[in-house]
């Protein structure tokens, strides 16, 4: 090929109908039928293992019970309780490998109650009426906490603090609150603007001033905020992304799968965003599977995951690879890239293929080369350490190390989320650890002067 | 194959299946229904004296207790007997048993409680060539009000005397219809029997309120702003009327009296209760109304494969061979003992046998072993309740094992004997014989 090769990536590749439907809810909501049908299904066991699977301990056979009663308010209220952002979890928790895997209806019927589902129909029965507030506040108690990031744990933390009386000020260095539900994860498991409809509910507690464009980018900044505030939580997540390292990867049409979902999530017509005809996704992880299906919705005449080791070894789950596989995505195992082919823009990835040996992926000799117009990164994200190093915060294996109260090595200063060297990179525990910070901070805000530990 | 037919007081029908007095016999309309569907009799809705008609409600008259999953658990009603012209029905009954001679059809009665009334209609309904009566001593709502129905059921000394009269003025076979809004039900029976009744039949339905509207806080049903109690049948019933049936069919002075088992009667499974509780034939009304009369295929085809399975050749082969082992508590044998025992390998580990013992019985099930959930009976405290049979899930998870004779009682510390030990004869009982 002598002259430049021309990638074929474009918008519109579907009729401009075809996009609302294709983006919908890919799980929809229960029916009040399907629900109290579903909701009688449920055993209500004895020290319930869904609930002891749960790193947020939501009480499931008590909402569950409240749905079958009617009382689907109750049933939210029981949800709310242990996790404020149970809409979200109900949408996006891989309840397969935790509540729903541990189901006894799973023994006697092979199939678990689908708590996951009945859980979001009770919240949204919750949130789309006219409700009286679930919580009030706690008296004001004059203390004035500083959370830094407006993700799950950010959230949850922020309206833990202003529900036990404190004043919290919430910074996010994007233009809106949400944090990877509103810009990380597939459009079709939040549909319908969900993310931002809980934040909303879970800023009319009252007590939390929200600043979106505030970027924690300096050592200077955190020792503004210890001084100005009486606690800090961190919940900045993991804002870098790890590089191929291989030639081609600076080609036009390779991207960072995490930026081409976000593109995704911003875009308010679908139509206008252009994907690739041949679409390869390397990596293995919840956000190859996104990227890789949304590829496919989007119209890509083919979408190819590519993960170098085998299917039991991929972080996503049983049930998202079968979603991937569902919607016409392929699954290339023991495939490690070598090369991004092309001249000024991708046409193909060569990989070559692994074998294990002693437990180390090795190259079995074979190469591959898979043709691309478009070639997703998605082998990670990794905390972005030089500020926080200099800060003074101590890390454990490339995150912010914690104690189990979520506090750092720095005096008054607790994290929680993907950010923390703690639990696997989900919604529910970035949940519990703002909520288990939350509960640290108000003890000592309560109870006395700061640590002087430190 | 086993055959199905009866022979019921004289009423011969090719199934012991019978549709009772309702809704669902009101006309020739339905009755033709459901003999093409395949129903071996019906007691046609109860007639009521010549005259201005019954006047019902133009409102609810029916009301539900349903399960989540919205299956019929109870059904009330509060519709009275037919509001149709006595003529129109006598003309109608005598049409469809002309076209269906081998079918049971059976004229249920209601009228005022006074010779006269019963004279003059008793002729007019053998005129039709109908098989036998049913005379309506149950009904609980309105027409109890006026002196009958139920008013009637719950007076011995009144059934006595109607049956009595029922059976001077006619040749047809009588089946008395008994309430269970009564505190003992073989005093009715006994009056029945004395009348000269050829049959009882029950049981009409329970006194019932269904619920209150949770907005306006009213009764349900209710007609506008007020409801009254209706009757009650549907599954939930079933154990009622089965206790009433045994015990009629254990009383020395009504044993051997035909019955013709009522309520909750939806499938051959409960048909079977009734017959072996000593019932020769069954009435079906709510499951009719739920289901529609094609539901008797089902109930015939499940009974017909049980007899073949038991080795019956027929109904009555079937017919009260469990009233043995009805008794009365004092009875019991305080011998034998009894101790759950889970099947480890189909339990599915939801504890709920363990917190219903816990909370509510001995404290015997485990919840846990060597730190892990697991779920076992402690013999040395089970008594043998059953409750946590009824609580799990997992149909023959849990079974109770009786001991041997000689096995040691790890409760008690005493070796099961085969020796009968009654109340009767307990130490315990300062009553006992020959204390």
């Amino acid at each position: 090929m002598s002259e430049e090769h021309r990638a074929d990536i474009r918008p519109g590749r579907l009729a401009p109908q075809a996009y609302a439907a294709r983006f919908a809810d890919h799980v929809p909501p229960l029916t009040e039928a399907q629900a109290l049908l579903e909701a009688n299904r449920c055993l209500y066991c004895y020290d319930a293992p869904c609930m002891q699977a749960c790193p947020t301990r939501i009480d499931v056979p008590s909402f569950i019970r409240r749905i079958a009663e009617g009382n689907v308010r109750g049933a939210a209220e029981s949800i709310l309780v242990s996790n404020p952002l149970g809409g979200l979890c109900a949408r996006d928790c891989p309840t397969e490998v935790l509540c729903e895997q541990v189901c006894v209806r799973n023994i006697q019927q092979g199939q678990p109650v689908a708590i996951g589902r009945l859980q979001r129909y009770a919240v949204d029965g919750l949130l789309s009426g006219a409700h009286q507030p679930v919580f009030l506040r706690a008296p004001a108690t004059g203390r004035r906490v500083a959370v830094v990031g407006a993700g799950p744990a950010g959230l949850a933390c922020a309206h833990a603090l202003a529900r036990a009386g404190h004043s919290v000020v919430l910074f996010d260095a994007k233009p809106k609150a949400g944090g990877l539900n509103e810009y990380g994860i597939a459009a079709y498991k939040v549909a319908g603007g969900y993310a931002q409809r809980e934040v909303q509910w879970l800023l009319e507690i009252g007590g939390i001033e929200l600043r979106c464009g505030w970027r924690l980018s300096s050592a200077e900044q955190l020792a503004a905020l210890r001084r100005e505030y009486a606690a800090v939580f961190l919940g900045v997540g993991l804002a870098g992304t790890y590089r191929l390292g291989i030639p081609g990867e600076a080609l036009a049409g390779v991207l960072d799968a995490v930026e081409f979902i976000s593109e995704l999530r911003q875009t308010p017509d679908l139509a206008t965003l252009p994907v690739g005809r041949r679409v390869v996704v390397i990596g293995g992880g919840m956000t190859a599977i996104d990227a890789a299906v949304q590829s496919k919705l989007l119209g890509a005449e083919s979408s190819t995951i590519v993960y170098r080791r085998g299917a039991e070894q991929m972080p996503a789950s049983r049930k998202e690879q079968d979603l991937a596989q569902i919607h016409g995505v392929r699954i290339l195992h023991w495939l490690a890239p070598v090369e991004v082919l092309g001249e000024g823009s991708v046409r193909g990835v060569r990989f070559a293929r692994q074998r294990l040996e002693a437990g180390r992926l090795v190259p079995a000799g074979e190469e591959l080369t898979v043709e691309a117009d478009m070639v997703l990164k998605a082998i990670g994200q990794r905390l972005d350490a030089s500020v926080l190093s200099e800060c003074g915060l101590a890390q454990q294996g490339g995150r912010i190390a914690v104690d189990e109260s979520g506090r750092t090595s720095v005096a008054n200063v607790w994290a929680g989320g993907d950010c923390v060297a703690d639990g696997d990179d989900l919604t529910v525990y970035a949940v519990a650890h703002g909520l288990r910070a939350a509960h640290d901070m108000d003890a000592q805000l309560r109870n006395g002067p700061a640590r002087a530990d430190g | 194959m086993a055959q199905l037919d009866i022979d019921f007081c004289g009423i011969r029908s090719p199934n012991p299946f019978w549709l009772a007095s309702a809704p669902p016999t009101d006309k020739a309309y339905n009755v033709e229904r459901a003999f093409e569907a395949g129903w071996g009799g019906v007691v046609w809705k109860t007639l009521a004296e010549a005259g201005p008609p019954v006047v019902n409600v133009n409102g609810p008259r029916y009301g539900a207790l349903l399960a989540v999953d919205r299956s019929l658990i109870g059904f009330n009603n509060i519709e009275l007997i037919t509001d149709r012209e006595l003529e129109i029905n006598l003309e109608e009954i005598r049409a469809v048993k002309r076209r269906w001679p081998d079918r049971a059809v059976i004229a249920s009665i209601m009228v005022p409680c006074k010779e006269e009334s019963w004279k003059a209609i008793l002729p007019r309904v053998e005129d039709t060539g109908c098989d036998g009566i049913e005379l309506n001593f149950g009904c609980p709502h309105g027409m109890s009000e006026r002196g009958m129905g139920a008013a009637v059921g719950q007076v011995p000394e009144y059934i006595e005397m109607v049956t009595a009269w029922c059976k001077h003025y006619s040749r047809l076979p009588v089946i008395v219809k008994l309430t269970p809004n009564v505190t003992n039900i073989r005093m009715p029976a006994r009056a029945a029997k004395a009348g000269g009744a050829d049959a009882v039949s029950l049981i009409n339905t329970i006194n019932s309120i269904m619920g209150v509207d949770p907005q306006t806080l009213t009764m349900s049903p209710a007609v506008g702003d007020q409801g009254t109690h209706g009757g009650y049948c549907g599954p939930a019933v079933k154990p009622i009327a089965l206790h009433m049936v045994a015990e009629i069919a254990r009383d020395p002075d009504t044993a051997g009296l035909p019955i013709s088992g009522i309520g909750g009667i939806g499938s051959w499974r409960d048909a079977l209760d009734f017959i072996a509780l000593g019932a020769g034939s069954v009435q079906v009304c709510t499951a009719a109304m739920v289901f529609g009369f094609k539901i008797v295929q089902e109930m015939i085809n499940g009974l017909a494969g049980y007899l073949d399975s038991k080795g019956f050749s027929s109904v009555a082969q079937l017919r009260g061979r469990a009233i043995g082992s009805v008794t009365d508590w004092q009875f019991l044998d305080l011998n034998r003992v009894s101790k759950a025992l889970i099947n480890q390998d189909t339990c599915i580990q939801c504890g709920r046998c363990h917190i219903a013992c816990e909370d509510t019985a001995h404290q015997a099930i485990t919840a846990q072993r060597d730190g892990r959930r697991h779920f076992e009976v402690k013999e040395e405290e089970c008594v043998g309740c059953n409750l946590c049979v009824n609580v799990c899930p997992v149909p023959g998870c849990i079974t109770m094992r009786e001991l041997a004779p000689g096995e040691i009682d790890r409760r008690t510390g005493r070796r099961a004997s085969e020796t009968r030990l009654q109340w009767t004869a307990h130490p315990n009982n300062p009553l006992r014989s020959g204390a």
